[in-house]
């Protein structure tokens, strides 16, 4: 750590790894409500679950986002942040407004938009706190270096920002709503999140490998440059079935097939940088996670997202267990790793000290990774029956769901093991250890920064 | 990559295509707009109840169950069709009646069975939810869902 106001960052880690847990936690009640549907059913019922699990899940995938941005900015920038004091002020208005959104759920105030439930003034604060964090990281980049991973990353948080004003448009016309929904909801995951995500992982292959950054940037904005060329006309696969022009299908079809690109691409990048790389970083663990994004985002969105995108196959699929088993799989991977990456990698600095827990952290790698493979493997199971036997055949929806409890009692299981697993990360960010818990071996040859 | 791709021509390539894909993307948007409020959505009057059935809707986070037109959750069936399904699709009454007897018997209370939430709906809301749900269902969906079962 270069700079002082890098510290700022370790705030917004704390705050979004205890929304890490609530999430998974979360999570792990809306599974259990399935295999015991009567459970908390007249205290706390299944919507309301979900809506603290979804929500809880953006909120800190966003802080880990504006942590991360006041990490490395100022280390890309080669300067000081323009006011710490007013990250702390965003940081209060984001956690404010979190807790208001939780405490209002659990009355009964919310809206009705998936994933956009937020009551009004819960939205306008983070609003305003987006537009705080703008203005300061803006300012610091004006005032310092220009880099690609700054201008990449400066780009997806304003354009992410922007889009954040569709959700105060809700057009009385349902089908209306749904197409700008869509503009919030895939124009994040899907384009501006993707630039972000690039960014950071650049930043990370580049400190960890030390591989030249010429060759890195230029990596870069083919990546996003394959992003938003397919993702913005890909929006088009969620635009089939709501009532939106036919054409969709071969717009939609085609350009979203490509989104698998910038993925694949990515996934690529890290492992010729690891491979290329001469560096020996001491810091494992966050190599381990940042492959690991890579490869799990991958598989998650682009193959997962491959395999129900064409409009003759979604015909079928849409709005099934299959949804449910790729919508996990890819924001674990694209998003929660790759977050779970950046805490691992600055925690130690944060802390002034070396890396530390790495075993541990890697066991919670390994206990999460194979947690939300599990979970996906027997949603798509649970999704190609159900698609079957609803969409192809016309059994009611009530009676198939009868026949899928096996794959829901599993899914319970994969999610107790990723709840394990989240655990034990947090553990081993929080409680620093003296020495590993095993020792390590015979030591490396050159090591790194 | 070879030396043709420059890390600068690399930048202007995403900058100048990406502006390309917006503009592209916005007229598609001004045309689907247009298509939906003259086309798709025109077969039934967008009225007042039916705006009103949709505020019911949002209000009780029905979304977080169920899908409509296949979005939302997974834990309730489909409702962009289920005025089909009951057969009262095109009686404003017998939606009403259908929907209000439902609502009231919630929760079933069935040992093993999904639990829907206990609604205490004014018969004025019950009466915008049916409209609301039977404007959905007139959409021009490109036909989905496949069958009746949603
Ligand atoms: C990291 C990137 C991605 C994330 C986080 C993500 C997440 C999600 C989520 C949560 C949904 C469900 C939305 C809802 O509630 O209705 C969804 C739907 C969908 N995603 Fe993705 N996705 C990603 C990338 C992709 C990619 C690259 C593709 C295509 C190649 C894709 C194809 C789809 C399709 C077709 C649906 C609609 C499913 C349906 O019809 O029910 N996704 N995605
Ligand atoms: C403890 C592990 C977890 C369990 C048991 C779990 C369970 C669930 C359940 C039951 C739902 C509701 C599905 C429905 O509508 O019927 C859900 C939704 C969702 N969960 Fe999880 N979850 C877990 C972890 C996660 C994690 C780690 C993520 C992020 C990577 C995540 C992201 C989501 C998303 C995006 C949705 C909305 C799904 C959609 O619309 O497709 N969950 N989860
Ligand atoms: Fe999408």
């Amino acid at each position: 750590m270069k700079y002082q106001s890098q510290k700022v960052a370790y705030w917004y880690f704390l705050a979004a790894m205890a929304l890490f847990g609530i999430q998974v936690l979360g999570g792990l009640l809306a599974g259990w409500v399935y295999v015991s549907p009567n459970f908390l059913s007249e205290l706390l019922p299944f919507n309301v679950i979900r809506m603290i699990h979804t929500n809880a899940l953006i909120v800190w995938l966003l802080l880990g986002f504006f942590g991360a941005a006041y990490f490395l900015i100022p280390e890309e920038s080669d300067r000081e942040l323009w006011s710490p004091k007013l990250a702390y002020v965003q940081l209060i208005i984001l956690l404010v407004g979190t807790l208001g959104a939780v405490g209002s759920y659990l009355v009964g105030i919310h809206g009705g938009r998936e994933f956009l439930e937020q009551p009004l003034w819960v939205k306008f604060g983070i609003l305003v706190a987006a537009l705080i964090f703008l203005l300061n990281i803006s300012m610091t980049v004006l005032a310092g270096k220009k880099t690609a991973i700054t201008n990449v990353l400066l780009m997806g948080l304003w354009l992410l920002s922007l889009l954040w004003i569709f959700a105060f448009i809700n057009p009385d016309n349902l089908s209306l709503d749904k197409m700008y929904w869509w503009f919030v909801v895939h124009l994040w995951v899907e384009a501006t999140w993707e630039l972000v995500m690039a960014a950071i992982l650049a930043f990370l292959l580049l400190k960890l490998t030390g591989v030249d950054r010429e060759v890195v940037e230029k990596w870069l904005y083919v990546i996003v440059a394959t992003a938003l060329f397919s993702g913005i006309l890909g929006t088009g696969h969620h635009f089939y079935w709501i009532g939106l022009p036919g054409y969709w299908q071969w717009i939609g079809s085609i350009f979203s097939t490509f989104e698998v690109i910038p993925f694949f691409l990515m996934m690529s990048f890290a492992f010729v940088m690891v491979w290329k790389g001469r560096k020996n970083h001491p810091n494992k663990a966050a190599l381990l996670w940042s492959l690991g994004s890579s490869t799990v985002a991958f598989f998650g969105a682009g193959v997962w997202g491959f395999l129900h995108t064409l409009h003759g196959v979604n015909f079928y699929s849409h709005g099934t267990q299959i949804t449910a088993a790729h919508g996990h799989l890819a924001f674990f991977g694209a998003y929660v790793a790759l977050n779970l990456a950046v805490f691992t990698y600055a925690m130690p600095m944060l802390r002034q000290r070396a890396p530390y827990n790495q075993v541990l952290n890697m066991v919670s790698f390994w206990l999460m990774t194979g947690g939300m493979a599990f979970m996906t493997f027997v949603l798509t199971f649970a999704g190609t029956i159900q698609t079957h036997m609803q969409r192809v055949v016309g059994d009611y929806y009530m009676d198939v769901q009868d026949s899928l409890s096996v794959f829901y009692l599993m899914r319970f299981g994969a999610g107790a093991a990723v709840v394990i697993g989240a655990l034990l990360f947090i553990y081993s960010m929080l409680v620093v250890r003296d020495r590993e818990i095993i020792a390590p071996g015979p030591a490396a040859s050159v090591p790194g920064e | 990559m070879a030396e043709i791709l420059t890390k600068s021509r690399a930048r202007n390539i995403f900058y100048g295509g990406s502006i390309f894909f917006v503009v592209v993307f916005v007229a598609m948007t001004v045309h689907s707009h247009r298509y939906v409020v003259n086309v798709s959505t025109a077969g039934m009057p967008l009225s007042e109840e039916v705006v009103r059935g949709k505020h019911v809707w949002e209000k009780n986070s029905c979304i977080n169950c169920h899908s409509l037109h296949g979005e939302g959750a997974y834990f309730a069936p489909e409702v962009g069709n289920v005025m089909t399904r009951w057969g009262v699709l095109d009686s404003p009454e017998d939606a009403f009646e259908t929907l209000k007897a439902w609502i009231e018997s919630q929760p079933s209370g069935i040992e093993g069975r999904r639990q829907m939430p206990k609604y205490e709906l004014t018969d004025e809301d019950m009466r915008s939810l049916a409209e609301f749900l039977r404007w959905a269902d007139q959409t021009d969906t490109q036909g989905w869902p496949p069958n009746e079962a949603g």
